[in-house]
Formats: C-alpha cells, sequence, structure tokens
C-alpha cells in the first residue's frame, strides 16, 4: 500500500505535544479511546507539563454499528480513576474520521457523571465526517482515499507508526 | 445427514444458549471473556450501557426463581433492553394455551429475546426449534434452568467465578458435593469443566443422590466426602431440597448434614488456598454450616455478583448473532 500520503507518527506527536502543551488545563485529565489512542494519552501525559489524571475508555458498548457488527473480542474495561463530575477532560483518539467514535466515547463519559468541559486531541485528521464533531488539537490532517482505514501500530519498544489498510467493516 | 447444533447459526455463532454440552471451548472462552468487563458497569454511576437498546426480553419462568429472573431482569436492564417478566404458570398455562402458542402470541408483540425456566426437561430446546421452523431468526431463546436437563448460565457463572479465582482449568482439581441427581447445576457444571479440560472433576453424595451412570460423564465418584475433599481446589456445594429428605432418599437433615455438610473441619482437607461456592439459596446447617459460608475461602456473594455479568454476556451474544 501507499505510504507516502502519512506523515511520520513520531512527527505528529510532536506537534500535537506543541499545540496542546499551555493550551489544555492545568488539571484536564486525558482519557484515551483504546487502543491507539491509550497509547496517544499515555505519551501525553509523560511529554506535557502536569500532572494529569490518566483514563481510559473502550467504546464497544456504545457504538451505533453494534447491530452490524456485533461485540468485538477484546473489549476492554473503561477505566477513569477521577471524578468526571465536574472534570475538564480532554479525549485522545488517533484517527479522526466519522466522528461515531468520539460520539461514543462523549455519551459513555456522561454515564459516569457530568464533566464540565470536554476536549478532543487526535494524532490524525483525515477529513470525512459524518457527524459535527471537530478536534480541539490535530497532530496533522491527510487526505487518503475513502475505501481506506489509517491504523496506528506501536512496536515493542514503544515507537508508534501510521498506516494505510484496505477498510474492513465500518469505519 | 449432519445435524447442527441448534445453539449455533449457519456461521457458527451462538444464537440460542440452551446447553452446555457440546458447546465448543472456544464459545464458552469468549462468553467469559464478554463478561469480563461487564463486572465494572456496577460500580458506574449509570449502570447502563446501550448495547441492546430497543429490543424486548420476555422473561418466561414458568417455573418460579425468584434469584434467577432477577438476575436476568438487571442483566438485561443494565443493557438497556425492555424488560416483560410473565409468570406463566399463573396465566395462559392455566386457561389451556400450549407453550407454543404462548411463544406465538409473544412473537406477535414483537418479542426479540426468550428467557426461559421450565419444569419440562427441553422447553427450551423446543422452543428454539420452532421459532427456527417458523424462520424467525432474529428472535432468541435463553436456557434459564429446564427441569432435570440444564441450567447453562448458572454452570458459565460457576466457570467465570473458578476462571477469576484460580485462571486455568488445566490444572484443578473441582468437587461438586450432594444432590447431583437432581441438579441441573451440577450437570451444566460437569459439561463446563470437562469441555475446558479440567482434568480432575469429582462428585461427592450418597448413592440414592447421583445418577445411575454418572461416571460417562468423567467424573470420580466418591461417597465418602473426606476422601473426596483432599486435594481440591475448588468445592461446590448443592442446595439439599428439603423435599428429597422426605422422598426416602436420605434418612434425615442432621444425618445428611454430618455425611455431607461443609463444615470448617472437613474443608481444611481441601487445598489451603479452596475456594468455596453455591448457587443458592443455601441451607445453613444442611449442607454448608455458617462459618463455611461466611468465611473468608466463600465466594458465594461474588459468584451473584459474576452471575449479572456472566447474562449480559450471553444476552449480548446472541442478540448480535
Amino acid at each position: 500500500m501507499k505510504r507516502d500520503a502519512l506523515p511520520d507518527a513520531e512527527a505528529a506527536l510532536v506537534a500535537l505535544v506543541e499545540r496542546m502543551a499551555g493550551a489544555i488545563a492545568k488539571d484536564a485529565a486525558l482519557v484515551g479511546i483504546y487502543s491507539g489512542g491509550a497509547w496517544l494519552a499515555e505519551r501525553l501525559a509523560k511529554r506535557l507539563p502536569g500532572p494529569h489524571p490518566l483514563g481510559f475508555i473502550d467504546v464497544s458498548y456504545y457504538r451505533d454499528d453494534y447491530a452490524l457488527s456485533g461485540l468485538k473480542p477484546n473489549t476492554r474495561r473503561t477505566t477513569l480513576p477521577f471524578d468526571v463530575e465536574g472534570a475538564t477532560i480532554v479525549l485522545v483518539d488517533d484517527v479522526l474520521y466519522t466522528g461515531r467514535s468520539v460520539r461514543a466515547a462523549v455519551n459513555e463519559l456522561f454515564d459516569f457523571g457530568r464533566p464540565h468541559r470536554i476536549e478532543l486531541a487526535v494524532l490524525i485528521d483525515r477529513g470525512g465526517r459524518e457527524l459535527p464533531i471537530e478536534a480541539n488539537y490535530v497532530g496533522a490532517r491527510v487526505a487518503v482515499p475513502r475505501d481506506t482505514t489509517v491504523v496506528l501500530s506501536r512496536d515493542p519498544g514503544g515507537t508508534l507508526s501510521l498506516g494505510i489498510e484496505p477498510l474492513r467493516g465500518v469505519a | 445427514m449432519t445435524t447442527r447444533n441448534p445453539q449455533l447459526n449457519r456461521n457458527g455463532e451462538l444464537t440460542h444458549l440452551l446447553t452446555l454440552e457440546g458447546l465448543p471451548a472456544e464459545v464458552i472462552t469468549h462468553i467469559l471473556d464478554t463478561a469480563e468487563p461487564f463486572v465494572s458497569i456496577a460500580e458506574r454511576e449509570v449502570k447502563k450501557v446501550p448495547l441492546l437498546r430497543g429490543k424486548a426480553v420476555f422473561n418466561l419462568f414458568f417455573e418460579n426463581s425468584t434469584r434467577t429472573r432477577t438476575t436476568f431482569e438487571i442483566a438485561a436492564k443494565r443493557l438497556s433492553a425492555d424488560v416483560i417478566n410473565l409468570n406463566i404458570g399463573a396465566s395462559s398455562t392455566a386457561k389451556g394455551e400450549t407453550l407454543l402458542d404462548t411463544v406465538d402470541n409473544l412473537c406477535a408483540m414483537n418479542a426479540d429475546m426468550f428467557v426461559v425456566r421450565h419444569a419440562q426437561s427441553g422447553a427450551p430446546h423446543l422452543i428454539a426449534a420452532h421459532l427456527d421452523a417458523m424462520s424467525r431468526t432474529h428472535v432468541h431463546v435463553v436456557n434459564a434452568g429446564d427441569g432435570r436437563h440444564a441450567h447453562p448460565t448458572q454452570g458459565l457463572l460457576d466457570l467465570y467465578t473458578i476462571r477469576h479465582y484460580k485462571r486455568d482449568f488445566r490444572a484443578l482439581t473441582v468437587a461438586i458435593v450432594g444432590d447431583v441427581l437432581h441438579s441441573r447445576v451440577a450437570r451444566s457444571l460437569i459439561h463446563g469443566l470437562t469441555t475446558m479440560q479440567t482434568p480432575r472433576v469429582r462428585v461427592i453424595a450418597p448413592r440414592t443422590l447421583l445418577p445411575t451412570r454418572v461416571e460417562a460423564l468423567g467424573v470420580e465418584v466418591h461417597t465418602d466426602m473426606r476422601e473426596g475433599l483432599r486435594d481440591c481446589d475448588v468445592v461446590v456445594m448443592l442446595r439439599l431440597q428439603s423435599e428429597r429428605m422426605r422422598g426416602a432418599l436420605l434418612p434425615s437433615a442432621g444425618e445428611y448434614f454430618k455425611q455431607y455438610g461443609l463444615t470448617l473441619d472437613k474443608l481444611a482437607l481441601a487445598r489451603r488456598d479452596a475456594i468455596v461456592m453455591h448457587p443458592g439459596p443455601m441451607n445453613r446447617g444442611v449442607e454448608i454450616d455458617s462459618p463455611v459460608a461466611d468465611g473468608e475461602r466463600s465466594v458465594i456473594l461474588p459468584q451473584v455478583t459474576f452471575g449479572i455479568a456472566v447474562r449480559m454476556a450471553v444476552l449480548s451474544i446472541v442478540a448480535s448473532s
């Protein structure tokens, strides 16, 4: 598959850190959406001046395509080790596309309490929104064909990389 | 002609849960894995996820069971389904309607799922076969206990509890103690444990409370409880129904407790870290002594909590098939 359309993931992460540093609230919690967003949230928590509480969210139960594709195996436990009520939260995801995962994540957060504010940080914005959702912080914007998926991977050493694959199922 | 497992659809997905007998190990593992993240939903501010929003789950209880019905109801409600409880014993059947006519009527009310408890073995199978014959493949059946045959969600929650505390089935010795003869709980658990390759499954009971060919299920038989408990990792106590005492199968409750009641003294023969389970409701002083039931090795209450998560997993898996 053609890879030149994609930026280097580590470089995009550096750009994302620059945009978030000083812009997000000092006490903002970082909540990564499994799995790519969770890796990013861990990295951001280390790089951004903090401390920022760190949480992880699995949106499988809140997706709107459950009836089409069923439950994915290996659903993980959502862990939010801070009080969601009144919190400032930055949701972190790897790729922003249709906006459906973010919609699901926002709904799920509200089942834990009423946050004061929710922002969105993404490594890659590839356009193609199907919902009125935008990111507050973006690492890089890319243009890729509609019938493809942008996939974030992590090697055993922790280095992130981006790849492009043919679309499987519902994005 | 090959007969298809009636619980699986053409793609091999679980579409009804009728029995653990013949259910592949991968399917059991998938249910247990799916249940795990559901446990934590009870800790949320809003104890609900929208997975089955808009689905109608009918609890068809032809036989009373407050606990099983309640846990199925909680499970369906935590998945945001609409739950309709029908106490059939007191209504249609009493007026002469057949089981399948009742089912057809409820399908006409747009039921998506039936949770069935029936005193007759095979009733949930009959309903599932009927739905398939009527091409209602989007309607699912979950067996909540049929006669002496099966109680698959209880078996699954027992497996979940064992896996939670002991991790690997392939290294365990499990003893099931009590009225195995009348127990669908025991039957489901034995099938589940053997499918998950548990090397040593023992049943401990007087001969009068054991099925005649119980060894054929792949279990070791012990009539001496002290001998049977030796080196066990898991001890599952079964409820002794009081009517068994009147049916001449046993001399008296006191005598039964002396021989087969679990006391701290007898539990000391099992491994030091052995866990004690009971499907409930328990008879203190008949099959289990209070210091054991309330002791630190008892996982009887966690079983109840896990039971809700396991039933959530079963409902959401069959609904998405």
